[in-house]
């Protein structure tokens, strides 16, 4: 019995925060900003430490991770003689999986613990209470430019994941293993379809960007403001928002290319 | 001041996204915008494609001169209609050429291989190649060839 | 229109099962320093965050300029704020943006001065807490007691009706102490605006206001002028006054018998 009560008010919970997360995302993006320079300028404040900051670490993963697809594919492919298509699984690769998905990861780990962090931290000093005191509406000034910041970031990073990714395959299969690079392209623009591969791989960011920068303005927003609890938060962010990415991929990949 | 270089950085970040779109669009996907004004089109029906991809290659004597446009099913005749956009410059295929769907290696892509007749008037756009040979079904083959010895064996 | 700037009328608040406010009833006059004291934990913070709209309370009213906190709209509670500069305990500074900026913070979000209007009025700002030459420092680098007269110059920068101070000598040393309770007096007695002022330094903020309320146990206990509130003889105000450490606020937190829980005892 005790169990069951205990049960219910868990599901309540959980209704609960979804309820205040939806709410909270409603109010800080549906306004109209008030000037439209100074509700750029907050923008290009969080692009810059959303995303120029989290450059380097996509675009060394792409090029190794590039470099490693094509290595493997390599060694599997020369079995059946057509070591030629190695460019073809790995720009497919790159496109349809690894680019948005390890993105995604990779910017959950390195963006969004940083922006649960930094709202947490605003909340614990005290910030947030005074632009409500000042009248200044922190869903408009803090929640909103870091939630598009993320909107915008994550499908640029990733694109640029893959473009990394392809070049740092071509690299090691056309200048290492010996492949000859006019097949190595040829056999990869026959296959690879831009409206299939490259734009669903750019919507499949998006999606992911939408969760994992709602998971991470949600959690700082509501975090128990002391050193624990943006700790505490900080850890759910990551992992809420990598679970929930590879969730998504699931779900994303069967509605994009499930039909053979 | 600050607050410029982190315009700038920004600006530079959104153009590399470009950058990167553009590349996956035109090296990877080979996405050529100039496609359709520099080619022509010409339609072949065949008894099966096999594994025959839109954007497969059309070549001739090995060399490529164009590309699988679309592939659709004629439904009167019960055969793949398939269109291809062949370059302009190469204007003088003869209307008794054969279009052979090949594979590349033994495991590799489709392809359309184009042998020349022996005509003197040329394809021209919207014209039909009547000669067709489909592509080779692994399965089909292996049948015909145990069937073969069986018989031989008699 | 009244002479009181805020009125609270029968207001109970709580925060789950523990009662914090019980039909509290508190005037604040125009114009005039208010004190508010009493032991930590009295909900003193509280207050200030219903008066300025981040708390509801359950049953009654809080009239702020005449107008009903929870009732009126999102909208013209947002505006409300605008006439009211409140500060933090802990400065509550912004620690991206410069010492400048932060003053500069509430005059560029509300208003359309151009940029050279409030350089001028950050510099006066700044001046009147003695902080011009701080100018261009960032946040992290003040001491304690110049991050709270940062945020003083920001409470004030848009020159409010009403300036609620949180536990302003809190921390401070003796010397930096003097500084905001002069500070506060002088602020008050040029511009005359409102002030409310929550702390539990006795001496200091005897010495500043003009009148005082003593909370404790959900409700007030004694008010009156700083000189009605020395000669009290109620034993919670003399307890509180004196320092002294049992009285009718115990020294300890309610338990179980002493000898029960250490098992001497069944």
């Amino acid at each position: 019995m005790k169990t069951i009560v205990k049960l219910g008010g868990r599901v309540f919970d959980w209704l609960e925060s979804i309820g205040r997360a939806g709410l909270l995302l409603m109010q800080s993006v549906c306004h109209k900003p008030k000037s439209f320079y100074g509700a750029l300028s907050l923008l290009n404040k969080q692009i810059y430490s959303v995303g120029v900051l989290s450059l380097v670490i996509v675009i060394v993963s792409g090029l190794f991770i590039g470099m490693v697809l094509s290595l493997q594919g390599y060694s599997i492919l020369v079995k059946f003689g057509s070591e030629q298509s190695v460019g073809q699984l790995v720009a497919l690769t790159l496109l349809r999986e690894l680019g948005p998905v390890v993105t995604a990861l990779l910017f959950a780990g390195r963006a969004c613990s940083a922006l649960t962090a930094e709202i947490g931290l605003m909340k614990a000093t005290e910030q947030l209470s005074s632009l409500e005191m000042m009248g200044v509406d922190p869903y408009r000034r803090v929640i909103a430019p870091r939630f598009i910041a993320g909107l915008i970031c994550l499908p640029i990073l990733s694109l640029i994941f893959s473009m990394v990714g392809v070049m740092g395959g071509e690299f090691v299969a056309v200048d290492w293993l010996g492949i000859h690079d006019g097949s190595f392209w040829s056999l990869m623009q026959q296959s690879v379809l831009f409206g299939k591969d490259v734009l669903n791989g750019v919507i499949k960011s998006f999606c992911f960007a939408i969760a994992v920068t709602w998971i991470a303005v949600y959690q700082g927003y509501e975090c128990v403001p002391t050193s624990e609890g943006i700790g505490k938060a900080t850890t759910t962010t990551v992992v809420l928002g990598s679970l929930s990415i590879l969730a998504l991929d699931f779900i994303l990949t069967a509605a994009m290319f499930g039909d053979f | 001041m600050r607050n410029k270089q982190v315009e700038l950085l920004v600006g530079a970040f959104v153009v590399l996204g470009f950058i990167a779109l553009a590349y996956l669009a035109i090296q990877v996907s080979g996405l050529a915008f100039s496609d359709k004004k520099d080619s022509y089109q010409i339609v072949a029906r065949f008894d099966d494609i096999g594994g025959l991809s839109q954007r497969a290659k059309v070549s001739v004597a090995g060399v490529t001169i164009g590309s699988v446009e679309s592939i659709a099913l004629d439904k009167e005749l019960y055969m793949a209609l398939v269109t291809m956009n062949i370059d302009k410059d190469v204007d003088n295929l003869p209307v008794d050429s054969a279009a052979a769907i090949l594979t590349s290696g033994l495991l590799g892509e489709k392809y359309i291989g184009i042998s020349i007749g022996a005509e003197d008037t040329f394809l021209t756009s919207g014209d039909e190649i009547f000669d067709t040979q489909s592509a080779l079904v692994l399965e089909n083959l292996i049948s015909q060839f145990l069937f073969n010895s069986t018989s031989g064996e008699k | 229109m009244s002479e009181y700037y805020v009125d609270i009328q029968e207001m109970s608040f709580s925060r789950g099962n523990r009662v914090i406010y019980n039909d509290v009833s508190i005037q604040i006059p125009k114009g005039k320093i208010t004190a508010i004291m009493g032991p930590s934990g009295t909900g003193k913070t509280t207050l200030l965050r219903l008066i300025g709209g981040q708390l509801l309370p359950s049953t009654g009213s809080v009239l702020v300029d005449g107008k009903d906190i929870p009732l009126i709209s999102r909208t013209s509670l947002y505006s409300l704020r605008k006439k009211i500069g409140m500060l933090f305990q802990s400065g509550a500074l912004f620690s991206d943006i410069s010492v400048f900026e932060n003053v500069a913070f509430p005059i560029r979000e509300h208003t359309e001065f151009s940029e050279e209007t409030i350089r001028d009025i950050v510099l006066m700002k700044l001046e009147s807490v003695g902080l011009r030459g701080a100018a261009q420092l960032m946040p992290s680098e003040l001491s304690g007691g110049m991050a709270r007269r940062v945020a003083l110059a920001r409470a004030i920068a848009l020159d409010p009706e009403l300036v609620l101070y949180d536990e302003p000598f809190a921390g401070q040393d003796p010397i930096s102490m003097g500084v905001v309770v002069e500070l506060i007096k002088r602020l008050n007695d040029s511009v005359g605006l409102t002030s409310i002022l929550v702390s539990h330094d006795v001496k200091e903020s005897l010495s500043i206001a003009d009148y005082v309320f003593i909370l404790s146990n959900a409700s007030v206990v004694a008010q009156g002028t700083p000189e009605e509130i020395r000669n009290s003889e109620d034993e919670r105000v003399v307890q509180f006054l004196g320092g002294l450490p049992d009285g009718p606020v115990p020294f300890h937190y309610p338990a179980n018998a002493y000898k029960t829980d250490l098992d001497l005892e069944y």
